[in-house]
């Protein structure tokens, strides 16, 4: 093992650059994001992810954000484990009605000012769960959706992108 | 001597493959019930239809299967849990979906609390196809008393990037007196969508039940899609799917064992498991277009052919894991402070996990010596080589010795399907017009069987299809192997188990 670790050294970073943030997402976002709240976050955000009734493939793709390729960490990205800590609240699935209040408790348990985006194609409009007994059917029917992140799953690229483009708003660097 | 030889039926089911289904009286779904009890059969799958049950069960000996039903003319049928617990989160789901009454003694009462109903639908019974209401009382959890007891409630928004489900511990001091589940946050009512739709809606259906078995869950579908209609799927397919069952068994095992090092704070292994997880996907990515794979496997086939650089990057995959894991190996092997968490906690008694048919690491680590690849066969497995793991001490440290072995079988196995595999067809087109017909399938995905059965109208439309996780019957032994150990040692056990929430949920 400590073989590894020294080729680790020697071999230079897995780590991939940054994609560019996601256009369509800038100007989804323009509208959206107040001058005050960028001065008050920086270029940091805390992320608070929730499940609403998701298949588990895009938490999948959200753990890799973490992994060494991607590295999340690295643009003052970083998932929290309250929503009180939180800026943002990432939320999947198509929101199962079993789900739904506690979507709604999480949301008011995070603090002013926070944004919410919308990951998969079931948590924009519940996707191939939609017209079922048991969904809602997309985020927006039960909290204001800042932005939509598309995919089944989205990749962690497409993720990225569109972090980026949440924390390139924020920060009032564009 | 076959299943249905000792369980006195009144007809059998001719359209129903690869397996028998019969039709029993109360006294045969009785005698299936004693054989159960008795340790004969093994519970496989306890499924509904708005006037009948199901119960599907394995001769473990044979590697035989047979499904009984039970038509419940008034409503009710002769409940199975009160006598065999397995059965016992089953049968509270077909209440909630159908309505239908479990019926016992008074002395063996059965538990007919709400499992998946959290009161939140809007309608009572949504399976059942007529309006009906049922009783609203708080969901009363099973009580546990005594002076220094407290409780601990957890969920259904945890702490992670995790699923939602809610446990309640019951805690003297540090140590876990009873832990009890309450799962249902995730039913998105995947059968009901499937009632009605075509082959490829419902394939779709099925990938995304649990989206780290995708694969798993498409290979299970189409097979039982294919033994309804009776069709052999081109050779090439077959071995196009297992390459992507064995890709998607090892991302998912690099990510488990990463995940429990890093719950016992051993945040080095997880980094460097999620180096080897982050390359099966890209891998899976550049040979089948998806990084999950989702959607390729389609009733009759694969619905696309691996790409000639997807080839190369398999091999040098297989190489990559070749120099790394091995050292990853022995770093887990000889870090004291990592196997301080991991031996001896949160152990299942071998006892459970054969009463309980637990399948994959679950069992494996607890002597239950099945694997539906070998046990069942199914092509290509049939004529591919491999060994089955299995382990006795039935704790956290065994659950991660049988991924890392089946890590390496794994490798072994895509090798072996990338020497074997010859040009051909990859699909054939579902008959049409073939009239109603059943079957049923078992598929080994990472966290163990995946069983679907499924019924198809004549012009191959879903009229029922139930899909089991192996997590029914592993969520529950969570729960006893908890017993006794500190609650900070939960997360470390529950990731062991790594059970999945919607594909129990649904």
């Amino acid at each position: 093992m400590r073989k590894t670790l020294l080729e680790s050294l020697t071999h230079g970073s897995l780590t991939e650059p940054a994609p560019l943030p996601d256009d369509s997402a800038l100007a989804e976002l323009a509208a959206k994001v107040d001058r005050a709240a960028k001065a008050r976050l920086g270029r940091s955000l805390a992320i608070r992810e929730v499940d609403a009734g998701s298949c588990n493939g895009c938490e999948l793709e959200i753990h890799a954000l973490s992994n060494a390729f991607y590295d999340v960490e690295r643009f003052g990205l970083r998932f929290v484990a309250s929503p009180r800590h939180a800026d943002v609240l990432l939320v999947t699935g198509p929101v199962t009605k079993n789900m739904r209040q506690a979507l709604e408790r999480t949301y008011n348990a995070t603090p002013d000012p926070k944004w919410v985006v919308a990951v998969g194609g079931c948590a924009i409009d519940g996707g191939i769960f939609r017209g079922s007994y048991a969904c809602v059917g997309g985020v927006s029917e039960t909290i204001p959706v800042d932005l939509h992140i598309k995919g089944c799953p989205p990749s962690p690229t497409d993720l990225l992108k569109g972090l980026l483009a949440l924390l390139e708003h924020v920060s009032g660097k564009r | 001597m076959g299943i249905l030889d000792s369980i006195p039926h009144v007809q059998a089911v001719p359209s129903h493959r690869p397996w028998p289904r019969a039709v029993v009286t109360e006294a045969g779904w009785q005698a299936a019930i004693d054989r159960l009890v008795e340790g004969g059969l093994t519970l496989l799958g306890f499924w509904g239809e708005p006037a009948a049950v199901h119960m599907a069960m394995l001769d473990g000996g044979s590697a035989e299967i047979a499904v009984v039903t039970y038509e419940c003319t008034s409503g009710t049928f002769p409940s199975v849990a009160s006598r065999h617990p397995p059965a016992l989160r089953l049968e509270r789901t077909i209440h909630d979906l159908f309505g239908l009454v479990p019926t016992a003694a008074d002395d063996l009462r059965p538990d007919l609390r709400p499992w998946l109903d959290h009161d939140a639908w809007g309608q009572s019974y949504p399976l059942a196809g007529r309006n009906a209401s049922r009783d609203v009382r708080p969901y009363q959890f099973l009580p546990a008393e005594g002076e220094a007891l407290h409780q601990v409630a957890v969920g259904p928004v945890h702490a992670g990037i995790i699923e939602p489900g809610h446990f309640r511990f019951t805690a003297n001091g540090e140590h876990v007196v009873r832990l009890e589940q309450w799962l249902g946050y995730t039913h998105k009512g995947i059968e009901q969508l499937m009632q009605g739709a075509d082959l490829a809606t419902a394939a779709k259906l099925a990938n995304r039940t649990s989206g780290d078995s995708a694969v798993a869950y498409a290979f299970a579908f189409a097979r039982a899609a294919e033994a309804a209609l009776d069709i052999q799927v081109p050779r090439r397919a077959n071995y196009l799917r297992a390459l992507m069952a064995e890709l998607e068994r090892l991302a998912n095992h690099f990510g488990d064992i990463g995940a429990i090092c890093n719950d016992a704070s051993f945040a080095l292994m997880h980094a460097q498991t999620g180096i080897l997880r982050e390359r099966c996907l890209r891998t899976a990515d550049t040979a089948f277009g998806h990084r999950l794979m989702m959607d390729v496997i389609v009733p009759g086939g694969v619905a696309r052919e691996v790409s000639p650089d997807g080839i190369t990057a398999l091999r040098t995959l297989l190489a990559d894991i070749g120099e790394v894991f091995p050292r990853l190996i022995e770093l887990y092997d000889n870090t004291a402070s990592l196997q301080d968490r991991t031996v001896t906690t949160g152990i299942v008694k071998a006892d459970y996990a054969r009463q309980f048919g637990a399948g994959g690491y679950v069992g494996r680590a607890s002597g239950r010596d099945f694997d539906a690849r070998r046990t069942l066969a199914y092509a290509p497995y049939d004529h591919l080589s491999f060994e089955v793991p299995v382990l006795d001490t039935g704790d956290v440290n065994a659950r991660v010795w049988i991924r890392i072995r089946e890590v390496e079988q794994s490798v072994a196995l895509i090798a072996q399907i990338l020497d074997l595999m010859e040009p051909g067809e990859i699909r054939i087109a579902p008959p049409a017009g073939r009239g109603g017909c059943e079957g049923l399938a078992l598929t080994e995905a990472f966290r163990g069987d995946v069983l679907v059965w499924l019924r198809l109208d004549g012009e191959l439309r879903v009229e029922r299809c139930h899909l089991r996780d192996a997590s029914w019957f592993q969520w529950p032994l969570l729960e006893t192997a908890i017993e006794g150990n500190i609650i900070a040692d939960f997360p470390l056990c529950n990731k062991s188990f790594n059970c999945s929430y919607s594909g129990v949920d649904l």
